[in-house]
């Protein structure tokens, strides 16, 4: 008998990159709920929206650079990158900006580069920011939780908005707008006001923004599952987050008036999705376990360096395309020592 | 039954970087009896079996030869000889399929069996090889044919003998058998603990080991049990210990295991004798204590049939040179649906085109795996840097970085990441999400930059022979012009010297005594034609010529006058 020849090893491969995918999808799915429940349904139309967009680019980038669309669709990761995308941006913008985010993310990004895992940027955060860059207006106009709305948007009203571009019940976009925790953190500081005095107001919670807060907590949950399934390793969310927690710890502890509490930090904006779902993308972060808790902490300092001293609110995506420049470089410099080389552990 | 004493201390074990578990598969093997395979028809044995050259055949077509009987000699320092592992007769030595990942022929002596099984006259034991020159006694273990019998096949005479500048103080004996599905160690050192162990001993001796570590992997408590007994009963007890390691592939990697037992690392590109340790297989040492304790040469080995594409999956005691085919008829035949067959475990063997090859000294587990243990892993995506292979890999090496430049076959790159650090254990493969054949590509990094070396080597032996030509070129045209000086300086002092010792002939002679020699015959001979022809016995053809006749043989004369004058100088010149 002729047998087939392949290489060793000949047995059960029991990882695969759609199973990957599929386990960061099921894990983003606590946190997209509650953030439809905070924000309403501008939310999953842009989850829809985003993965369609997502889909029909890879397949046309995918078309274009003469590679089998099918195969490369099916490792979920365009999925992945929409999802993460329409996340971050406010559940209220306009279709067309979701698709040049993805033509962006997808086609610029991740295709021009070679496609999945030659990418040094990540998609999802360099389509955000290009977004953001470009049409800072549209990517502020976020919602307040509905219990602090007062006119909550249904599905219809949330459909309008996002495929015409106008509010419903002739209503301003300033009635139905509301600035995020961190904006208006900042912009109060910058008024010179005390964080006593900041906190007063209704809009807080425990921690961060009321019903932010909490959408923080749902993705943190989807986060320690990633954890136990070994889909991500504790190295990058815990040395970002304890980067993040010990600097603002620092100078909160200097000057707690003009410092919010490190808490905020951590339960604010992108923070703990940028902790588990988007600096661990493992294509454009570190791979050296030294590297990763390197990695994972300068954009925890990062972040902080940014919402205190620059130019916007949130950070996460900044500080990530910061730090994925720097990662093969981090790489290169963090290489662990080969069995037999140097000195034995003993 | 009583605990053997040597059980009680339970040395601190240490572990080594990454490693993974995978279903161990033994029970499949392990439930019947090792059993004697059925004498083929024909034993195929290949010329190499063995790291090395390949040995030389002393048998021709048609010899009749023994169980036992050496037919091969080895050729070279690194080699060794090939014994008949049955009766019967010699019927063709050609180049014949072996097992190789590329399916290669290689020369192999075939002996048709006579169905006897005839043992030629062994060798007598050395029972007493404590008080023998340990040249001997690793002598007998060459004669034997012995190799490592745990997959690398490289010749163990060798092995024993580090020098003396490299000390022997630990042996460490291998019965991790840490690939899935392959039982054939367990298998053996449940039967055969005492030989393995009567093994260890002799090697103590030779290499004046202090210490002996058995290394055996928790999945194997029956074999650990009959091993412990065996040290029990024997005259090592006091400086052996049996020591039961966790299961976690590869730790039946040599390095990985001299790291669990003894916490050192073997530094990389080194022996392990460097650092004192010498590691055998359990089946090697068996085999050394035939050879030296029965004076049996390695004619057979334990052979692990195993598989879902088997019917009766099991241990075989098998003669070297039976066909596979042969092997899988006794274990049942193929079941149904039969993805691949695999030489060695699943994780480091290979796949075999046919079943017609033969088993080798090297040869440990055959495999017919199913479809759904063996499924295809289907296209290899792209590297999503995960970095699972780096957590696996035991040398911790950066997998993804040497895909990654071994696919680009920028061959330094691959090298800086210590390409040649990896053992090729395949556990990078295994969990690797893209399913991309890691090690493949390792090994094709390491071929080729092999090949460059020999290359580079090659070119730098020919510019060096090229440049030692011109050099002697060079040097030879230099010589002859010195040469052609001097003897210019000689011509022009000659007439002055000529004239100052005229007739003595010291100068001349100094100068150049063939010539003068030379020219001293001639005008003897001058002088001798002069008195003849005086006397009128000249030669006789030459007397009352026509004058016609006499100016050829004037030409003749000039014309033989030439080439003696160029030949003079010639000489004068070499």
């Amino acid at each position: 008998m002729a047998g087939i020849i392949l290489s060793s090893p000949h047995t059960i491969r029991p990882n695969r990159v759609d199973w990957l995918m599929l386990q960061v999808i099921l894990a983003l799915i606590p946190g997209i709920l509650a953030l439809i429940w905070y924000f309403g349904w501008g939310v999953a139309i842009n989850l829809v929206l985003a993965s369609l967009f997502a889909v029909l680019v890879e397949a046309a980038a995918l078309k274009l650079r003469r590679r089998p669309p099918l195969t490369t669709l099916r490792d979920l990761s365009a999925l992945v990158t929409a999802m993460l995308f329409a996340i971050a941006v406010p559940p209220t913008l306009p279709w067309w900006l979701t698709l040049m985010g993805m033509v962006f993310a997808i086609g610029v990004t991740k295709q021009l580069y070679g496609g999945l895992g030659y990418n040094p940027f990540n998609p999802a955060m360099a389509g955000y920011v290009f977004l953001l860059v470009s049409y800072p207006l549209a990517m502020t106009n976020w919602l307040p939780p509905h219990m602090l709305a007062e006119h909550s948007l249904g599905f219809l009203d949330s459909a309008r908005l996002i495929f015409t571009g106008s509010p419903p019940h002739e209503l301003g976009w300033d009635a139905i707008s509301m600035a995020t925790p961190l904006d208006e953190m900042r912009t109060q500081l910058a008024q010179n006001r005390m964080i006593e005095e900041i906190r007063a107001s209704q809009l807080w919670g425990d921690f961060g923004g009321r019903g932010w807060e909490w959408v923080g907590n749902w993705f943190l949950l989807g986060g320690l599952f990633l954890l136990w399934r070994r889909v991500i390793s504790w190295h990058i969310p815990v040395s970002m987050l304890l980067g993040l927690l010990l600097i603002a710890g620092f100078f909160w502890s200097l000057d707690p008036q003009t410092h919010p509490f490190p808490a905020f930090h951590m339960f604010s904006g992108g923070t703990i999705l940028g902790a588990f779902f988007i600096a661990t993308d493992p294509v454009t972060s570190c791979t050296t376990r030294k590297g990763q808790i390197i990695f994972g902490a300068s954009i925890g300092v990062l972040i902080f360096v940014i919402r205190t001293w620059g130019g916007y609110p949130d950070a996460v995506a900044f500080a990530v395309l910061l730090m994925n420049i720097a990662a093969p470089t981090i790489d290169y410099y963090t290489q662990p020592r080969v069995f037999g080389h140097g000195k034995g552990s003993e | 039954m009583q605990e053997p004493q040597t059980t009680g201390i339970q040395r601190r074990l240490w572990s080594f970087h990454g490693g993974i578990h995978v279903p161990d598969e033994k029970a499949l093997s392990t439930g019947r009896p090792v059993a004697r395979a059925p004498l083929p028809s024909l034993l195929t044995i290949p010329l190499r079996q063995h790291i090395g050259e390949p040995a030389r055949p002393i048998v021709r077509v048609g010899d009749w030869v023994l169980k036992g009987q050496k037919i091969a000699e080895p050729e070279g320092w690194v080699s060794t000889p090939i014994h008949a592992s049955s009766s019967g007769t010699v019927v063709v030595i050609e180049d014949r399929p072996i097992p190789h990942p590329s399916a290669l022929v290689a020369p192999c002596i075939v002996i048709r069996t006579n169905g006897l099984d005839e043992w030629a006259k062994l060798p007598k034991p050395l029972d007493n090889y404590r008080e023998l020159d340990p040249a001997l006694v690793r002598e007998r273990i060459r004669w034997a044919g012995i190799v490592g019998l745990g997959g690398a096949a490289f010749p163990t005479s060798i092995k024993l003998d580090p020098g003396p500048r490299l000390p022997v103080r630990t042996l460490i004996v291998n019965g991790a058998e840490c690939e899935p599905y392959i039982s054939c160690d367990d298998m053996l050192m449940r039967e055969c603990a005492g030989d393995i162990i009567r093994g260890a001993s002799i090697l103590m001796h030779l290499l004046h080991a202090r210490e002996c570590l058995i290394g055996i992997e928790d999945n194997k408590p029956v074999a650990i049990e009959a091993m412990r007994l065996a040290v029990a009963e024997s005259d090592i007890k006091e400086s052996t210990r049996v020591c039961t390691i966790p299961t976690l592939y590869p730790s039946g990697g040599e390095k990985q295991l001299i790291r669990i037992l003894t916490g050192d690392e073997v530094p990389t590109s080194v022996i392990p004798a460097q650092i004192g340790i010498l590691c055998q297989n359990v089946a090697t040492l068996a085999a050394i204590a035939q050879a030296v304790l029965a004076g049996k040469p390695l004619i057979s080995r334990y052979v692990t049939m195993s598989g879902r594409g088997l019917r009766a999956p099991r241990n075989f005691e098998v003669l070297i040179g039976t066909p596979i085919a042969d092997l899988i008829r006794a274990a049942g035949g193929l079941a149904g649906d039969v993805r691949k067959l695999v030489l060695g475990g699943p994780m480091m063997g290979f796949t075999l085109d046919s079943d017609q090859v033969p088993i080798t000294k090297a040869a440990n587990c055959v495999l017919a795996l199913s479809e759904e243990e063996a499924p295809d892993p289907g296209p290899a995506l792209a590297c999503i840097r995960c970095g699972k292979c780096a957590e696996v890999c035991p040398a911790n090496l950066l997998p993804q970085q040497m895909y990654w430049y071994a696919r680009s076959k920028d061959l330094e790159k691959v090298q800086d990441y210590n390409l040649f650090d990896c053992i090729e254990c395949g556990c990078c493969a295994q969990v690797c999400p893209s399913h991309i054949p890691l090690v493949q590509y390792y090994r094709y990094a390491k071929t080729e930059s092999w090949a460059r070396e020999r290359e580079k080597r090659a070119a730098d032996r020919a510019r060096a022979r090229h440049e030692a030509k011109e050099a002697r070129l060079a040097r030879l045209e230099q010589e002859r012009k010195d040469k052609l000086k001097r003897k210019k300086e000689a011509l022009s002092k000659k007439p002055t010297a000529g004239k100052a010792g005229d007739g003595s002939g010291g100068t001349a002679t100094t100068e150049d005594p063939k010539k003068a020699a030379i020219e001293a015959a001639r005008k003897r001979a001058a002088a001798k034609k002069a008195a003849l022809a005086e006397q009128g016995i000249g030669p006789k053809n030459v007397q009352g010529l026509t004058p016609s006749q006499q100016r050829q043989i004037d030409a003749a004369e000039n014309r033989r006058q030439a080439p003696a004058a160029a030949t003079t100088k010639g000489t004068g010149e070499d």
